[in-house]
């Protein structure tokens, strides 16, 4: 079974999303279930800092020697950091998805765009 | 379609193991890390289960004459003791699947086609042998095969066998094959050895009959644990074999394919006396240059930047396609992406570089001679 926090919320995508802080910035990653689909990984692709994004729509891929799967943008806004770690080491992905395996943060356009995605109730139904 | 269970199907449960659907068999894809996986083989050694492969066996006074008309290669120059890698064509030159045959005397030869064709190449063999005093059994569905493969898989190999008949293994060549005394739960089974493989290293394939698998399988790993040797599945497989420039039937090789685009003239012997099954087509592809002067060929590509190719990708140049990517991923042990592509002809040049269309974004790939990769003696 994979893990599922229940602290975040998720999208359909296999991507979690924490809450908004106090400027209303997140930070999200994929899944549990979504390394484990991709396998290793050893190449991630992330938008910069300052780069605005829409949502759904794909910024950066992260690609495993049997595979490769689109980065979306969870909701909209303007990265403002991006996880450098991930250059040097990306099996973080696979070894800490939650934790050290974090890809980017962003700056909601519409904070309360947040309520949107998915709890992870939703989310763990979803993905059976 | 129906699934199949290898005999070890429990043990790759119990080690955890990812299932994945190949050929119409449930395989292990991967037990923890394909990438570990990888790296065992290529430094130490890996424990594979591909007893989804199939074995029938073509026994009787013809064989040779029979093989020599059913497949492409000349069997019948094969000595036995040794094995020859071969393709078994349909009339039109196309590939019904490529295989290794095993001469085990002068009139037995074991044929080890595909999973997934395994069916329609005893079944091709079946319908070919109408004119020929041969036998022609398919002993898949009892026979189980195990594969240690790596640099040390001699070492370990060599724990299971008596003293006595350590000199057959270590002096067995490659694409040879001896039956062997393995120590298996205390008693002694004889068992076929192959020094053969599809991973780029030195390692062996084991045919052992499906009841005494199991104790094979855990044997091995029992011993073989202390010098490094881990169950690798299928991911590591094909990550494997892609890097040593090994074709998989199914990405490079099929119906649609031919033995000179392939790059496989040399195993196609049009000057054997005998007619055989696709020669007329294949003279003619010869003949009019396949793979040379025209059509496609397949060739080694390596990315010059991180993104890797994948199957099906196009191929450009100048942004119009000239080719079409067969498999692809990023190198384990090379550490930047490879892929195998069919291209025209006039753009296969090792050093030419072209671009492969990854996902609406054109990356640039360079031309390379296969293998990528190439163990040191």
């Amino acid at each position: 079974m994979s893990n599922i926090p229940a602290d975040l919320s998720y999208t359909a995508e296999h991507e979690w999303v924490t809450a908004p802080t106090a400027d209303g910035v997140i930070r999200f990653g994929i899944t549990d279930f979504a390394q484990d689909a991709l396998g290793d990984v050893v190449y991630v692709q992330m938008p910069e800092a300052g780069t605005k994004i829409v949502a759904a729509d794909v910024v950066g891929e992260v690609e495993s020697t049997k595979s490769v799967s689109d980065i979306y943008a969870p909701l909209a806004g303007e990265v403002v950091g991006r996880n450098e770690a991930l250059d040097a080491d990306p099996s973080l992905i696979n070894s800490d998805p939650y934790g050290e395996g974090w890809l980017v943060e962003v700056r909601l356009e519409d904070v309360a765009s947040y309520a949107t995605l998915l709890g992870a109730g939703e989310y763990e139904q979803q993905v059976g | 379609m129906t699934e199949n269970y290898t005999a070890l199907y429990e043990q790759h449960k119990e080690a955890g193991a990812s299932f994945t659907d190949f050929g119409g068999w449930q395989m292990p894809l991967k037990y923890d890390s394909e990438l570990a996986e990888h790296h065992a083989v290529r430094n130490a050694a890996g424990l594979f289960d591909l007893s989804h492969m199939g074995e029938v066996w073509v026994t009787g006074p013809d064989a040779a004459a029979f093989l020599d008309y059913a497949l492409a290669g000349k069997l019948s120059a094969v000595v036995t003791g040794k094995a020859k890698y071969s393709l078994i064509c349909a009339e039109d030159g196309g590939i019904i699947d490529d295989l290794i045959s095993y001469r085990r005397g002068e009139e037995k030869y074991l044929v080890v086609p595909n999973a997934g064709n395994a069916k329609a190449v005893a079944a091709a063999l079946t319908e070919r042998a109408s004119n020929f005093d041969v036998v022609v059994e398919d002993v898949s569905e009892g026979t189980s095969l195990i594969a240690v493969q790596g640099p040390k898989a001699e070492e370990i190999l060599l724990r299971l066998v008596p003293v006595g008949q350590h000199s057959l293994v270590t002096e067995l060549k490659y694409y040879a094959a001896v039956e062997v005394g393995l120590k298996v739960n205390g008693t002694e089974q004889q068992l076929l050895l192959a020094r053969t493989g599809y991973t780029g290293e030195d390692g062996f394939e084991i045919y052992v009959p499906n009841a005494e698998a199991a104790s094979l399988w855990k044997a091995l790993l029992e011993t073989g644990g202390g010098l490094g040797l881990i169950p690798a599945g299928l991911a590591c497989r094909d990550s494997l074999r892609l890097e040593a420039g090994m074709p998989l039937y199914g990405n490079e090789l099929s119906l649609e394919a031919n033995a000179y685009a392939a790059g496989l003239g040399p195993v196609v012997s049009l000057a054997k006396e005998s007619d055989f099954v696709g020669k007329a087509a294949l003279t003619a592809l010869k003949e009019a240059g396949a793979g040379s002067t025209t059509g496609r060929k397949l060739v080694g590509i390596k990315g010059l930047g991180r993104r890797a190719a994948r199957g099906h990708y196009s191929v450009l140049k100048d942004g119009v396609v000239v080719g079409e990517v067969t498999s692809g991923q990023p190198s384990p042990t090379l550490g930047y992406p490879v892929a195998m592509a069919y291209v025209d002809v006039e753009h296969s040049e090792p050093g030419t570089v072209l671009e492969v269309d990854l996902r609406g974004k054109a990356e640039p790939f360079e031309v390379v001679a296969l293998p990528f990769y190439k163990r040191r003696k």
